[in-house]
């Protein structure tokens, strides 16, 4: 007695418009439905929670007629850094470096930017104290800084040999504490009543908010100037990446590393580049955390956006444009996630939840683009039907 | 230094080390069959949580352990589907079950409790010490071998067993050889798929006891992030001990008297700040990483499973 069917995957010679974009999409809802087990066990009604999360992650059409955008801004606002990390981790992972560390790299890129507000003004008195000089010189410390942080793993791996998976990782650990040793010790506020913060950054050192900005006004909330950056850089990466030599050698290490250095092309060379470029985006992500919203070092950096950005990268599938999109809406998850515990109750934890199951059915989902499943009725004694016996 | 702060840190350092000695000789099985699962650390935090509420709702601190490790394994199974049946990326796969893993945690930690509440701050049931009589009261390893839970004990069996397994058996030989060669060992017959499964699974059901240890032994209770980031250890120390189950617990005791020695410091107060402390696992897991790295002979003569991290599809065979 045998199963009565053989299942056999055959590859698709030609991957159809639909099948790459269907296949994806029904990961996604594959995902939900695994959510939707969960809670059901947890006492929550499946439906009307995804229901409730997505008011809470968009709004509602009765708030956008009243000209009420809070929910779609607040979503922005959190999928910022996830651009940022996204990007970085995809650049990385574009030359198969596997770059776990961009939680510690915006990091360091937002202590560096702490320090070039608070400390460089005392420093440097003549430097005119305007946002047109504070800004521009916050992203170049935090780009360096993010660098620095990524370069010193990629230097490891290429001179060294050293498994950058965990190289990264234990960076992350490292950058972290130190951040937390800052602002609760040397850095502290020493006007802050014994609160764990640095000082409030001078004025001309944050980056200004929508509502402060002509057109984008439109907007208001917490939405600042970091978005914009984001999403600059997103397109910037996508010209370097995909229209430039540069991006092209990057792209062929990834896909076939012995063809490309036959072909002259320096492992080495590209992996510095790579990690400087994705090390740098990542601290800029810091930046823009502390200086469009808290305009302080305090806690409540390191809440995993450097894991989450993996995430949108790969369901981007390393694409920098993609990435925005898949970055706001993993950022839904979490605005949606955070509304659940304040309507009904629901522990916020369930986005990560989601965020981990979309990623792993878009992954094994992935074998049904590359291949079809081919099933073919077996019957008992006689081999395989329509195969010569 | 005096015999009695050496006793007291191997004492530490033993029973810090021992969900270390546990998850790493479980990875070390499914690397050396060529599977590469970096989802340790969800693994160990999902058998941390399950087992504690477990342990917590039964009032028996065995049947946490079995949850766990049946937790442990049914994730290291979705890696094995994921990997083996449906080819994803090794790499990316292991990430997602870690972030799976911790999401998921997270979640349970707050609505498994008593009447679908939170987790955090209960106190519930763990193991106890056993001081075998006689031995525990030895000088210098009595404290630290002999005065120990049941878990730190069923290392003296799991480790010699894990090592006389994989180098003095048949099936351990059969496992090496689907971790150096998959085609070549489906050539001759010995399968690929089961073991890669099998063994995948039981990597899995070790975490998870690993990371029950935590909740039920070493911190008692559950708290969010509990595994601290023990899990990548873990897949650092595989590199360390060189795929050799009996070098794990030479790594694992180096980076739980790490743990020791920290502790100390910060009770005999030092003016070292705490967290130039807590930073130096992670800056020894870095150094050591260095260190094995560059000894290219150890690496030539006991290096890792040539197969790590290659798929194997019988009908693409190269």
């Amino acid at each position: 007695m045998s199963f009565p069917w053989k299942f056999e995957l055959e590859r698709r010679l030609e991957v159809s418009r639909w099948v790459s974009w269907g296949v994806p999409t029904l990961s996604v809802l594959a995902a939900f439905f695994f959510g939707g087990i969960i809670l059901s066990l947890a006492g929550a009604p499946p439906i009307e929670t995804y229901r409730a999360m997505a008011a809470g992650a968009f709004g509602s059409i009765s708030e956008w007629a009243d000209g009420n955008f809070f929910a779609v801004t607040e979503t922005l606002v959190r999928a910022t850094p996830l651009i940022f990390t996204g990007l970085a981790v995809a650049m990385a992972f574009r030359m198969l470096f596997w770059n776990i560390g961009t939680e510690g790299q915006l990091v360091m890129g937002a202590i560096a930017g702490t320090w070039v507000a608070i400390y460089l003004p005392d420093l440097l008195p003549w430097l005119p104290q305007t946002r047109w000089v504070y800004i521009p010189v916050g992203i170049i410390a935090a780009t360096i800084a993010g660098a620095f942080w990524a370069f010193i793993p990629a230097i490891m791996k290429v001179k060294l040999g050293v498994n950058e998976i965990i190289s990264t990782l234990m960076f992350n650990y490292i950058a972290i504490l130190l951040y937390q040793q800052l602002y609760t010790g040397p850095w502290k506020d020493p006007e802050g009543f014994g609160f764990p913060g640095s000082a409030q950054f001078p004025e001309f050192s944050w980056f200004p908010k929508f509502s402060e900005i002509p057109v984008l006004n439109v907007l208001s909330g917490r939405i600042h100037f970091g978005f914009i950056i984001a999403v600059v850089i997103a397109g910037v990466l996508w010209v370097v990446m995909d229209k430039t030599r540069r991006g092209y050698e990057v792209r062929l290490l990834g896909e076939n590393t012995n063809a490309a250095q036959y072909a002259g092309i320096s492992v080495i060379k590209n992996v510095l580049f790579v990690m400087i470029l994705s090390g740098g985006v990542a601290g800029i992500a810091g930046l823009s955390e502390v200086a469009g919203l808290g305009h302080r070092l305090q806690a409540g950096l390191d809440v995993g956006n450097g894991f989450t950005g993996i995430i949108v990268a790969w369901i981007a599938k390393l694409r920098p444009l993609s990435v925005v999109i898949v970055a706001i809406l993993m950022a839904a998850l979490f605005v949606g996630g955070d509304q659940l515990q304040i309507s009904l109750g629901l522990p916020s934890s369930i986005s990560s939840v989601l965020q981990g199951a979309i990623l792993l059915s878009v992954l094994s989902g992935d074998v049904f683009t590359r291949y079809r499943l081919k099933i073919t009725r077996v019957v008992v004694g006689a081999g395989v039907v329509g195969e010569e016996a | 230094m005096d015999l009695d702060l050496v006793t007291s840190i191997l004492a530490i350092a033993t029973f810090a080390g021992a969900s270390l000695v546990l998850a790493t000789i479980g990875e070390i099985f499914t690397e050396r069959v060529g599977i590469l699962n970096l989802g340790v650390e969800g693994m160990m935090i999902m058998g941390a949580v399950t087992g504690f509420a477990t342990a917590y709702r039964t009032n028996n601190v065995w049947l946490g352990v079995v949850v766990a490790g049946i937790v442990g394994g049914l994730m290291a199974l979705v890696h094995a589907f994921a990997t083996i049946t449906l080819r994803a990326d090794q790499i990316v796969s292991g990430l997602a079950i870690t972030l799976l893993g911790t999401g998921l945690a997270s979640f349970l930690g707050q609505v498994i409790g008593p009447d679908g509440g939170p987790l955090v701050g209960l106190t519930g049931p763990k193991f106890t010490k056993w001081p075998i009589p006689g031995l525990s009261s030895l000088p210098l390893v009595g404290e630290g071998f002999f005065n120990q839970d049941p878990i730190v004990y069923s290392l003296f069996v799991v480790v010699p067993v894990s090592w006389y397994f994989l180098y003095k058996t048949r099936p351990g030989l059969y496992l090496r050889a689907v971790g150096e060669s998959a085609s070549t060992s489906d050539a001759v017959g010995v399968s690929v798929f089961g073991r890669r499964y099998g063994y995948t699974v039981l990597g899995g059901v070790m975490a998870g006891v690993a990371g029950s240890h935590l909740s039920l032994s070493y911190t008692p209770g559950w708290t969010e992030n509990l595994t601290g980031g023990r899990g990548w250890i873990v897949i650092a120390l595989v590199i360390f001990a060189t795929w050799n189950p009996a070098r794990a617990v030479v790594g694992a005791l180096l980076f739980g008297g790490v743990n020791a020695i920290q502790f100390r410091l910060q009770a005999e107060g030092t003016n070292l700040p705490a967290s130039i402390l807590n930073m130096s696992p992670y800056i020894l897991t870095v150094l050591v990483l260095i260190l094995i790295t560059r000894t290219d002979k150890l690496r030539q003569t006991i290096g890792a499973p040539a197969g790590l991290g290659i798929p194997y599809h019988r009908e693409e065979r190269e």
